[in-house]
């Protein structure tokens, strides 16, 4: 199971919920569940980075996830 | 990059090769580019900090002859817009075009109002004076922590804290961050000592030499070419075309020469309105700022308010900390709160923490990005503290920082687990510095401090087209600030297996290679060179590919080695090696010529952190601080060049403790600015410096072909609380408001 942790933003429109576990293999799974679970999130997840297993996304979509991946929703930064 | 490499290319520091058109004059700024028929734009600007535009009459400008064109907030399409301005904090874009123009209101003095366009700069400026502007006046909102209450005015009655649900109310605080882990209570009551603190950083400059400027040339079918100074001419493309309703593909952007930006050259000011005026009046528009202009009403980095707590155990544990940071954002959201929040304790080991920060309106500039955008103010703050606690605790303070640094493996404060790090590195580094081990200069006081910046990835391209006789250039989207075109020639050369002086690198128009993000975020050597890389092994399995056709071999059984294909081991095959000159020399006859591409959205950028200390010593009857030695340590991965490195490491440490020391927006009781220029905002020169002696460490970024992490944001931020640390332990007392000036220094040493 892909564990996943939202960001504390994301928690106000998740009922609390900030940890889940899902049993999926990819990044855009994911996606499509948390949208599913809380529709209100969309806007929140186009905004974000994620960090899979460490590594950084600005923009993730088609990533692999192993069975014990860990998903980390964070704010999209820049810098200047 | 599992393990180290030998390079040939990477890791030397040729001459720069934009040295010598800068030195001699020869290079094309913003402000020199020169047109036939050629007019010149002015802004007339908000003589008020806060007012409602009650009526702009542009008919007296617009009769005087040689005025060519005016326009006010009115000519711009209104409505929302939809995106965000590139850069830390860049904000809506909805908001960036009423920073560009006013509409209704003016919310900060300087905040433009009308532009004409005439024949000379002189008369553009002469015929603002004929525009009329009728003004309500506003009580302005300028002290941030005042600005959060619910009695103050409001800098914008249509702004609501961005919460899940709409606040009843409207409010300058326009969002909030938070981030904690674990158990405060509990952290605390395990804690030893506590230390709590309340910090002010002042809202800062960028400091760039080379003021806003651009040139539009637009024609009279509404298409055009616009030079301007920029971070990124694709995302100011974007931005223009947005704010003036015009197709994107109707405007070319170059970017000119730039003269700095760290991060203030990310948002448009000048370039809509110059397109505009190009447009209405069919003529080529110059528009450049004053200095005064860049400093009224360009963004600054953020005036902060932190408040910090901190407890630790007798062997230096951090058991808990607390904080809470109030950020101006100037007159539109888009403090950096969020960078603030995630790294203000990024170096440790942490399981007790809360950080709250806060973004909010105040009637000052909007602000913009600068180095590394909030994590100086926030990092200065905890550094601070924690350098107290070490003195507390008698602990060498690189000691303490030791002692609970984040390392692989750790949740980084921000949350995911950091990969590999070389932070431990840098405090070791610092450790066994001759610099450290040498005494501390009677009467002075040595400061430590860490800093951190993520460094960021995003979406670059590169084109590298391959010449008759072997050389190469390389094309590719991002405006080189810090000697980008000198580290993509060595990655290519390296790449390639051929010489650094065999490559050329230009950076392309929007009509002349692919999209590429700002150059900004410590992202231009890791993504942009990650393009080119890719570019080169597009290349070379090209050249592959036609040796393979020229020798009659299979393309498996050809290799590419120093800069020539050869036949791969095993292969038996009388063959010469074919060199990247003999095979382009060839390219008729096998295809065509020869280039490689690639666009890519780089992802896994690496974290970078540094440690800096140094010795500052106070003149008890001036007040002046003499910065006796400074030493800058940073992780960079790998230095590609290392002699622009160390120009990164030492320019940052420069802004910092300039920053640190004088900098400083000093605002009268009606929001007008009262240092707008570099006679009153002090930055330093070079004889307010010693020589910054840097070490760099290289713990590789395992993600970059060569292991690159960026390094041009991280300098910034340690050298805050350096100053602030050393000057403390000279006066021997602890100072928490910057900038440390000596009028400020003296009342506090005569208390």
């Amino acid at each position: 199971m892909v564990k996943v942790v939202l960001s504390e933003n994301f928690v106000a429109l998740t009922g609390g919920c900030r940890e889940l576990h899902l049993p999926v293999d990819n990044y855009r799974d994911v996606i499509a569940e948390l949208i599913t679970r809380w529709p209100q999130l969309e806007p929140l997840l186009e905004r974000s980075s994620v960090a899979i297993d460490g590594l950084i996304y600005q923009d993730a979509m088609y990533e692999t996830l192993q069975n014990d991946s860990e998903v980390f929703f964070m704010p999209r930064i820049e810098g200047g | 990059m599992a393990e180290a490499r030998e390079f040939k290319q990477i890791g030397t520091s040729p001459v720069r090769p934009d040295g010598i058109d800068k030195v001699t004059g020869r290079a094309q700024f913003g402000a020199d580019m020169i047109l036939p028929n050629m007019i010149h734009g002015k802004v007339l600007r908000s003589p008020h900090a806060h007012a409602k535009i009650k009526s702009v009459d542009l008919s007296g400008a617009l009769a005087i002859p040689g005025v060519f064109a005016a326009i006010s907030g009115a000519d711009f399409p209104g409505g929302a817009l939809e995106g965000e301005a590139s850069g830390e904090g860049g904000g809506s874009l909805t908001d960036i075009a009423k920073n560009v123009i006013a509409r209704n209101k003016v919310l900060y003095h300087g905040h433009a109002v009308a532009a004409v366009a005439a024949s000379t700069p002189r008369l553009a400026q002469e015929a603002l004076k004929a525009i009329k502007v009728e003004y309500e006046t506003l009580p302005p909102v300028l002290n941030v922590v005042a600005a959060m209450a619910d009695a103050s005015p409001l800098v914008d009655e249509n702004n609501f804290t961005n919460l899940p649900e709409k606040p009843e109310n409207p409010s300058n605080v326009a969002n909030i961050g938070r981030l904690e882990r674990g158990n405060l209570e509990e952290g605390f009551a395990a804690a030893d000592i506590v230390v709590e603190r309340e910090f002010k950083c002042p809202m800062a400059h960028q400091g760039y030499i080379e003021p806003h400027a651009c040139v539009a040339n637009i024609d009279e079918t509404g298409r055009g070419t616009v030079w301007c100074s920029t971070q990124g001419h694709f995302e100011f493309r974007s931005a223009t075309a947005k704010m003036l309703n015009k197709n994107i593909a109707d405007l070319k952007f170059v970017a000119t020469e730039i003269g700095g930006g760290f991060g203030g050259k990310t948002v448009v000011y000048l370039e809509p309105l110059a397109t505009m005026l190009s447009e209405k009046t069919g003529r080529p528009v110059k528009m450049t700022m004053s200095r005064e202009e860049v400093f009224r009403a360009t963004g600054p980095a953020s005036g902060t308010v932190a408040r910090v707590k901190v407890g630790l155990k007798k062997d230096g544990t951090i058991t808990a900390a607390q904080s809470w940071i109030a950020f101006e954002a100037g007159a539109f959201a888009g403090a950096p709160y969020m960078p603030g929040a995630m790294t203000i304790y990024a170096p440790y080991k942490l399981e007790n923490f809360l950080v709250e920060t806060f973004d909010v309106l105040v009637n000052k500039p909007k602000v913009a990005a600068y180095r590394a955008p909030g994590a100086p103010q926030a990092m200065h703050a905890f550094e601070c503290a924690l350098d107290e606690a070490a003195q507390i605790l008698d602990m060498d303070p690189i000691d303490l920082r030791l002692h609970n640094a984040a390392e692989e493996g750790t949740h980084a404060s921000y949350g995911p687990k950091f990969p590999v790090i070389g932070f431990r590195e840098c405090l070791e580094a610092a450790k066994n510095h001759p610099n450290y081990a040498a005494p501390i200069p009677e009467g002075a006081g040595r400061g430590v401090a860490a800093g951190f910046w993520f460094n960021v990835g995003m979406q670059s391209s590169a084109e590298v087209h391959i010449n008759d006789n072997g050389t190469v250039m390389v094309v590719e989207g991002s405006p080189d600030i810090g000697g980008s075109r000198a580290s993509m020639c060595l990655m290519a050369a390296e790449t390639l297996g051929i010489e650094y002086a065999d490559v050329r690198a230009q950076v392309g128009d929007t009509e002349s290679t692919g999209f590429c993000n700002v150059t900004g975020g410590s992202r231009t050597t890791f993504a942009t060179g990650m393009a080119v890389t890719q570019a080169c092994e597009d290349v070379i399995a090209d050249c592959k590919r036609r040796a393979a056709m020229t020798w009659g071999l299979d393309e498996d059984q050809v290799e590419w080695e120093d800069g020539q294909a050869i036949p791969g081991p095993g292969v038996n095959a009388d063959v010469k090696p074919l060199s990247l000159a003999e095979l382009a020399g060839k390219a008729a006859k096998t295809g065509g010529p020869i280039q490689g591409r690639a666009s890519l959205n780089a992802q896994g950028a690496g974290a970078s952190f540094s440690v800096n200390f140094g010795d500052f010593r106070v003149d008890r009857e001036t007040g002046k601080v003499d910065v006796l030695s400074y030493t800058a340590i940073q992780d960079a991965g790998k230095a590609i060049h290392p002699a622009y490195v160390e120009g990164q490491m030492q320019g940052g440490a420069a802004q910092g403790l300039g920053w640190a020391l004088n900098e400083e927006y000093i605002f009268d009781d009606a929001g007008i600015l009262q240092n707008a220029g570099f006679l009153d905002y002090r930055i330093p020169v070079a004889s307010d410096l010693p020589m910054i002696d840097t070490h760099i460490v290289e713990v590789a970024n395992p993600i970059h072909p060569f292991g690159v992490r960026g390094v041009g944001e991280t300098p910034i931020v340690a050298p805050l609380a350096v100053a602030t640390n050393a000057i403390s332990r000279s006066i021997q007392q602890r100072v928490c408001e910057l900038p440390l000036s000596p009028p400020r220094l003296l009342a506090q040493i005569d208390g």
